[in-house]
C-alpha cells in the first residue's frame, strides 16, 4: 500500500486542475447566492408580517419553522451537489479510464491495483468532505446571519452529509469497475434518486402512519445508507424542537425525517468496507 | 540469470474466442525481439499478459524470473501501450515524476532530464501533454516506460504515430537500449523497422507462433544474380554456397563477371508466407 499516498496526490491534483472542477465551483457559488437570497427574503417576511392566527394560537414558532425548512432545503442541495462532485471524481476511474488508455500506464507500476483504488477513493472522499463542509458552513452562516436561527445540532448533520457523499463515492467507484463512464453516471444518479424517493415515502408513511411505507423506507436505508444518513441529519437539526412547531415541521418536505438509530454509523462503516471489498475483488479480476 | 521474458504454453480465451492458443517464447537478457503478426493475431494480448493487465487462461509467463503481474515483475519492466493517453493537465516533467514515485525510482530530476533528452523532448519539459502533438506524446510514452531503469521493456507499436524522423529517433533509442543491456519485446507492424533493429523475430498468427528466429536464419536463398558483359543473369534457387561455382563456370566459359549478388527472401516475404491468409 506504499503507493496509496502517491495515488492520492495524483488524484487531488487531477481534481483541482480539471476544468470541470471550476464549473462545479461556479455552480456552487450560484447555489449559495440563491440560498442567501431565499433566506434573506424568507426571514424578512417572517419579521415583517404577523404569523397566521391559527399558528399564533397553537404557539408555532414561525422563525424556527422557516429556519428549519430553509436549512433542510440547503442540506438537500448540499447533498445533491456533493453527490455530483463524488460521481464526477470517481465514475470513470477504472473502466472509463481504461477505455481511454489512461489507466494502463499506472496499473503496470508496482503499486498494486488495490492501492490505486484505495488512493482514488481517499482522494475523492477528501475533496468531497472539504466541499460538503464548506457549503454546509456557508449555508449555516447565511441562515444565522439572515434569520438569527441555527439548527439544534450543528456537527452531527455535517458529518452525516459528508459520510453520505462518501458512500456515493464508494458506490460510484464500484460501478466504475464494471460500467462505462456514462452508464455508471446514470446508475449513480438513479440509485441516488431511488434513495431519495424511498426516504420521502418514509416521511409520508410517518405522517399517515403507514407501516408499509415505513418498511420500504427502512429497508432502503439499510441498502442505501446515504439516505439514512441524510434523514438522520435532517432529524438532528430540529432534535430539540417540540410541540406544535415540531408537528408543523413534520408536515413540511424536510420535517418528517427519522433518526437512524444506534446502528447507523457502524453499518455505514461496514457498508463502506463491503463496497470497498467488492470493488477490489472485481478490479483484481478485471482484464484491462 | 533468468531470461528477461519467458512464456510457456500461454493460453487466453475470451469466451468462445481463443486469442492465444499455447504460446512459447523467450526473450533473453539484453535481446531485442520483434513480435510480428496481423491485427487480431494476439500480439497485444501476449504483451498485456506479460504486463499483468490481462490474466492468462492457462500457461505461465515470467518477467525477469518473477511471475508476470507480480509486483517484482512490474518493478523490473517498463511498458508503452499501443493505445495510451496521459492526463492532459500534466506537464512532461510532472508525468515522469509521477511515474518515478509509482515505480519507486530515486532518479529524481537528473533521471527525468536524461530521459527527456533521450527521446528528444528536453525543450518540452514544462509543456502540458494536451499541448503536445501525438508524436511528442508517443516519445513521452517511451520516456515514461524507461522510468526506474527497467531490465525489460514491452513496446507495443511505439512508432505508430511518429513521422520518419521520429521513427529514426526511436531506432536510435532502441540501439542505445541494446547497448545498455535492456531487453525489449517490440510489437510492431513496421517490418522494415523490425528487420533493422531486432536480434530476433517471432511471428504470431491466430494465437500461435508460426515462425521464430534471427532474420538471417529465417531468410531463404532466392537465387544468385550475376552481372556479365551481356547484362544480368539470374540463377534462380541458387544459394550463397553455389555462388563461387557459378562464377567459376561463367569465367571458364569466357564471360566477363562484373558483380555477384546473393538474393534472399525479405522479412516481408517471410511474414506473408508465415501468416498465410491470416491478414485481417
Amino acid at each position: 500500500m506504499r503507493g496509496v499516498p502517491v495515488v492520492v496526490g495524483y488524484a487531488l491534483r487531477e481534481s483541482l486542475r480539471r476544468r470541470v472542477f471550476l464549473v462545479v465551483l461556479v455552480l456552487t457559488a450560484a447555489f449559495v447566492a440563491l440560498y442567501w437570497l431565499g433566506a434573506q427574503k424568507a426571514f424578512e417576511a417572517v419579521d415583517e408580517s404577523e404569523p397566521p392566527p391559527a399558528a399564533a394560537l397553537a404557539g408555532i414558532d414561525t422563525r424556527t419553522l422557516t429556519g428549519a425548512t430553509l436549512f433542510g432545503l440547503s442540506m438537500f442541495g448540499t447533498l445533491f451537489l456533493g453527490v455530483v462532485l463524488a460521481a464526477f471524481l470517481t465514475l470513470s476511474v477504472v473502466r472509463g479510464d481504461a477505455e481511454r488508455g489512461l489507466l494502463q500506464p499506472l496499473v503496470v507500476r508496482p503499486i498494486g491495483r488495490a492501492a490505486l483504488l484505495v488512493g482514488r477513493f481517499l482522494a475523492a472522499a477528501a475533496v468531497c468532505t472539504v466541499y460538503v463542509l464548506a457549503v454546509y458552513g456557508a449555508n449555516l452562516a447565511i441562515t444565522w446571519s439572515t434569520g438569527s436561527w441555527r439548527p439544534d445540532r450543528i456537527v452531527e448533520p455535517a458529518l452525516e452529509l459528508t459520510a453520505a457523499v462518501a458512500v456515493i463515492a464508494a458506490l460510484s467507484l464500484l460501478g466504475s469497475v464494471v460500467l462505462s463512464a456514462t452508464a455508471n453516471g446514470i446508475a449513480v444518479f438513479m440509485v441516488f434518486g431511488a434513495g431519495l424517493v424511498a426516504g420521502l415515502l418514509g416521511q409520508i408513511g410517518e405522517v399517515l402512519e403507514s407501516d408499509t411505507l415505513r418498511d420500504v423506507a427502512e429497508v432502503t436505508s439499510w441498502v442505501l445508507p446515504f439516505e439514512a444518513l441524510y434523514q438522520d441529519g435532517l432529524n438532528a437539526i430540529t432534535a430539540d424542537t417540540s410541540g406544535f412547531t415540531e408537528f408543523a415541521l413534520q408536515l413540511g418536505p424536510f420535517g418528517g425525517a427519522q433518526p437512524g438509530g444506534p446502528f447507523l454509523w457502524p453499518w455505514t462503516v461496514a457498508y463502506l468496507l463491503l463496497v470497498g471489498v467488492a470493488a477490489l475483488a472485481a478490479f483484481a479480476r478485471k482484464d484491462l | 540469470m533468468a531470461a528477461a521474458f519467458t512464456v510457456r504454453g500461454l493460453v487466453k480465451r475470451y469466451g468462445p474466442l481463443t486469442a492465444l492458443g499455447g504460446v512459447d517464447l523467450d526473450v533473453e537478457e539484453g535481446e531485442l525481439v520483434g513480435l510480428l503478426g496481423p491485427n487480431g493475431a494476439g500480439k497485444s494480448t501476449l504483451v498485456k499478459i506479460g504486463c499483468g493487465l490481462v490474466r492468462a487462461s492457462a500457461g505461465e509467463a515470467y518477467v525477469c524470473g518473477a511471475r508476470a503481474g507480480s509486483a517484482e515483475a512490474r518493478a523490473a519492466m517498463g511498458y508503452l501501450a499501443e493505445l495510451f493517453r496521459f492526463p492532459g493537465w500534466t506537464t512532461a516533467d510532472e508525468l515522469l515524476e509521477l511515474h518515478q514515485r509509482l515505480a519507486g525510482s530515486a532518479g529524481g530530476a537528473e533521471e527525468r532530464a536524461e530521459l527527456l533528452e533521450l527521446v528528444g523532448l528536453e525543450d518540452a519539459r514544462r509543456r502540458r501533454v494536451e499541448a503536445m502533438s501525438k508524436g511528442m506524446q508517443q516519445r513521452l510514452g517511451i520516456a515514461q516506460a524507461l522510468v526506474g531503469t527497467p531490465r525489460f521493456l514491452f513496446l507495443d507499436e511505439p512508432t505508430s504515430a511518429l513521422d520518419p524522423g521520429g521513427r529514426r529517433t526511436v531506432r536510435g533509442l532502441l540501439e542505445e537500449l541494446r547497448r545498455r543491456g535492456v531487453a525489449v519485446l517490440l510489437n510492431s507492424h513496421l517490418l522494415s523497422e523490425v528487420e533493422l533493429v531486432c536480434d530476433r523475430v517471432a511471428i504470431l498468427s491466430r494465437g500461435s507462433i508460426v515462425a521464430e528466429g534471427r532474420p538471417s536464419e529465417l531468410a531463404r536463398p532466392h537465387g544468385v544474380e550475376v552481372d556479365v558483359g551481356g547484362g544480368t543473369r539470374l540463377f534462380a534457387g541458387a544459394g550463397r554456397e553455389e555462388a563461387p561455382r557459378i562464377v567459376a563456370g561463367l569465367v571458364a566459359s569466357g564471360e566477363q563477371v562484373y558483380g555477384v549478388r546473393v538474393l534472399e527472401t525479405t522479412l516481408e516475404e517471410i511474414y506473408l508466407e508465415a501468416v498465410g491468409d491470416d491478414t485481417a
